[in-house]
């Protein structure tokens, strides 16, 4: 494969990021007290758990798309 | 005033004076260059990048005042959390190409990189200027935070504040960026010992999360003068929003966090970073939480900002308040320091290079950087000292709205050179206008502001709206100047600048 079809296909997995902006940017998705997870409001721990998708979402993007140096 | 927790204060205070000045020494390089002084070289990996930004972004400020925001208002000023969150993923996509081009072209600021895609000296001197304004009240809060904490101790007046900075101040000269990258890692760690301490101690002794919830709950509505919430209702969902994203692409623009990531040693470094620095946003989390702990341990502070500083002054024992606000302090030195450096760097490169001295030598550039930063220094201490809180809060306010109105410049720059230079300048006088206009027909009170659109009043954080506005002038007169033909500047970067990696190809 010729280096600009590899690095249109590296390009693709970007469109992974925007992912977290859909999920969290948008309160209707979360902003309501249930369901509870343990005694956390879902409001709270939604969020909580929201900066591990983005983290892992931006590793697999880093490991998609890895480059030399 | 507490002994034990003042005693163990000072002995990790003084043991980061120490690292302070030994960094001079740590990964060797000459001191009397500005890439030196001012980016460490530019080889920071991924683990001292990591505590570097760390160090750099979370500061003591943060640590008060967003537990104080939630204390008062409640799920509101859990903006902090999307705001984190999505910062990061833009890192990713926009920072590694900033990287490169300053790598390639020796570039030390973001405004460096707008003088050479532009070809513009103007352009790049109000890009400075916006980073040096919105840095300098961001400096003075850090030296409110670390008064919080001292006064917390009982430790009173003005005196301990202007010693602690003037020692900050001195490291900073010697060491350059290298002090507050050695400092960060000491400050990171004893910010996550006190979190991870405070949600494991502090809930088993209010009796558990459910109580520490319920007591927000009751509380938060009853809030004056405007009441808060638990849950975010529907009609803060836009102001909730565009605080959050308005805020994640501000985070990357201000100075201190340019300087943090040219510091490091790769576009990987970068990268890496953009998926590991969430370990802090979910620590953040975490510290916002601390409001609600402090509704429920029923303290009433004079000031919101208090609250933290009393809530572990009551929940904790004594030595332990030490640690913890040993934290705090070191937190403040921590980004004061990069950010005085980052103001330096972009005073002696856009502003003295460019228009007072453009033949002087790398040495001079780099002595000027230190003077600047002990000037910058002073000033946030004079701010402090002699001007209200109130007003650097406000100024801060005025910071963060005014550091958005960079980013067609510097991150769409990264992307694309469609626009003309004229049209950003114009787009950005237009954006500074109106987002200072509406923070004052706030009276400072808020940062939203409401504007009506085709018959719904849409509440928006005024950074965002003054950011559209400055996208609309820089779109329009761009398409007017390319239909005339006008105002085309060269663009001394390639296409390739941006992608270069380290190996330098």
């Amino acid at each position: 494969m010729d280096e600009n079809a590899s690095r249109k296909r590296r390009r693709a997995w970007y469109w992974l990021l925007l992912i977290p902006f859909i999920g969290t940017l948008w309160p209707p998705f979360f902003a309501s007290e249930q369901p509870m997870w343990g005694s956390f409001p879902f409001f709270y721990w939604y969020l909580f758990v929201w900066v591990i998708i983005s983290a892992v979402l931006t590793w697999i993007v880093y490991l998609a798309t890895r480059e030399n140096g | 005033m507490n002994w034990t927790a003042f005693i163990v204060f000072l002995i990790l205070f003084l043991f980061v004076t120490g690292l302070g000045f030994w960094a001079a020494r740590w990964k060797k390089g000459d001191l009397n260059l500005l890439s030196e002084w001012g980016l460490a070289g530019r080889g920071f990996g991924t683990v001292i990048t990591w505590f570097l930004l760390g160090g750099d972004l979370y500061t003591a400020y943060t640590f008060i005042a967003v537990p104080a925001l939630v204390f008062g208002s409640g799920a509101m000023g859990f903006y902090a959390m999307p705001y984190t969150i999505v910062a990061y993923p833009f890192v990713f996509m926009a920072m590694p190409r900033l990287w490169s081009v300053a790598k390639k072209h020796g570039y030390v600021t973001a405004a460096d990189f707008v003088k050479g895609r532009y070809n513009s000296s103007s352009l790049a001197l109000v890009i400075a200027l916006t980073g040096i304004l919105a840095t300098m009240p961001y400096i003075a809060l850090q030296l409110a935070g670390m008064q919080a904490v001292l006064s917390a101790m009982g430790i009173g007046g003005e005196f301990p504040l202007i010693i602690a900075f003037l020692i900050l101040a001195v490291y900073t000269y010697t060491s350059g960026l290298r002090a507050p990258a050695a400092i960060a890692v000491v400050k990171d760690v004893l910010i996550y010992v006190t979190v991870i301490a405070a949600v494991v101690i502090i809930p088993a002794k209010l009796g558990g999360w459910g109580h520490i919830f319920h007591a927000a709950a009751t509380a938060l509505p009853l809030r004056k003068p405007a009441p808060g919430a638990l849950i975010l209702g529907p009609k803060a969902y836009t102001a909730f929003t565009t605080l959050a994203l308005g805020s994640a692409f501000a985070l990357f623009l201000y100075p201190h966090s340019v300087t943090g990531v040219l510091s490091s040693s790769s576009r990987q470094v970068i990268k890496r970073n953009a998926a590991l620095l969430p370990a802090y946003s979910f620590v953040l989390g975490l510290i916002a939480l601390l409001g609600y702990m402090a509704i429920a341990a029923g303290l009433h502070p004079k000031t919101p900002t208090l609250a933290v500083p009393l809530l572990f002054l009551k929940e904790f024992p004594s030595w332990f308040v030490g640690v913890a606000f040993a934290a705090i302090a070191i937190g403040a030195l921590v980004p004061a320091a990069i950010m005085s450096i980052a103001a330096a760097n972009l005073f002696t490169r856009n502003v003295y290079r460019e228009y007072i001295r453009p033949h002087c030598t790398d040495r001079q550039e780099s002595r000027v950087a230190k003077l600047t930063s002990l000037v910058v220094k002073l000033g946030a201490l004079i701010f402090i000292v002699f001007l209200p809180n109130t007003f650097i809060i406000n100024f801060q306010l005025l910071g963060g709205v005014w550091i958005l109105q960079t980013l067609p410049a510097v991150v769409f720059g990264l992307y694309t050179r469609w626009f003309r230079g004229a049209a950003l300048f114009v787009g950005w006088l237009s954006g500074m206008g109106v987002g200072t206009y509406m923070a004052i027909a706030q009276s400072f009170k808020s940062s939203i502001f409401p504007v009506d659109l085709f018959g719904v009043t849409v509440s928006a954080y005024a950074a965002v709206w003054a950011l559209a506005v400055n996208l609309i002038v820089a779109v329009v007169l761009t398409l007017i100047l390319r239909a005339v033909s006008q105002g085309e500047t060269a663009d001394l970067t390639s296409p390739a600048d941006y992608e270069a990696t380290s190996a330098g190809v």
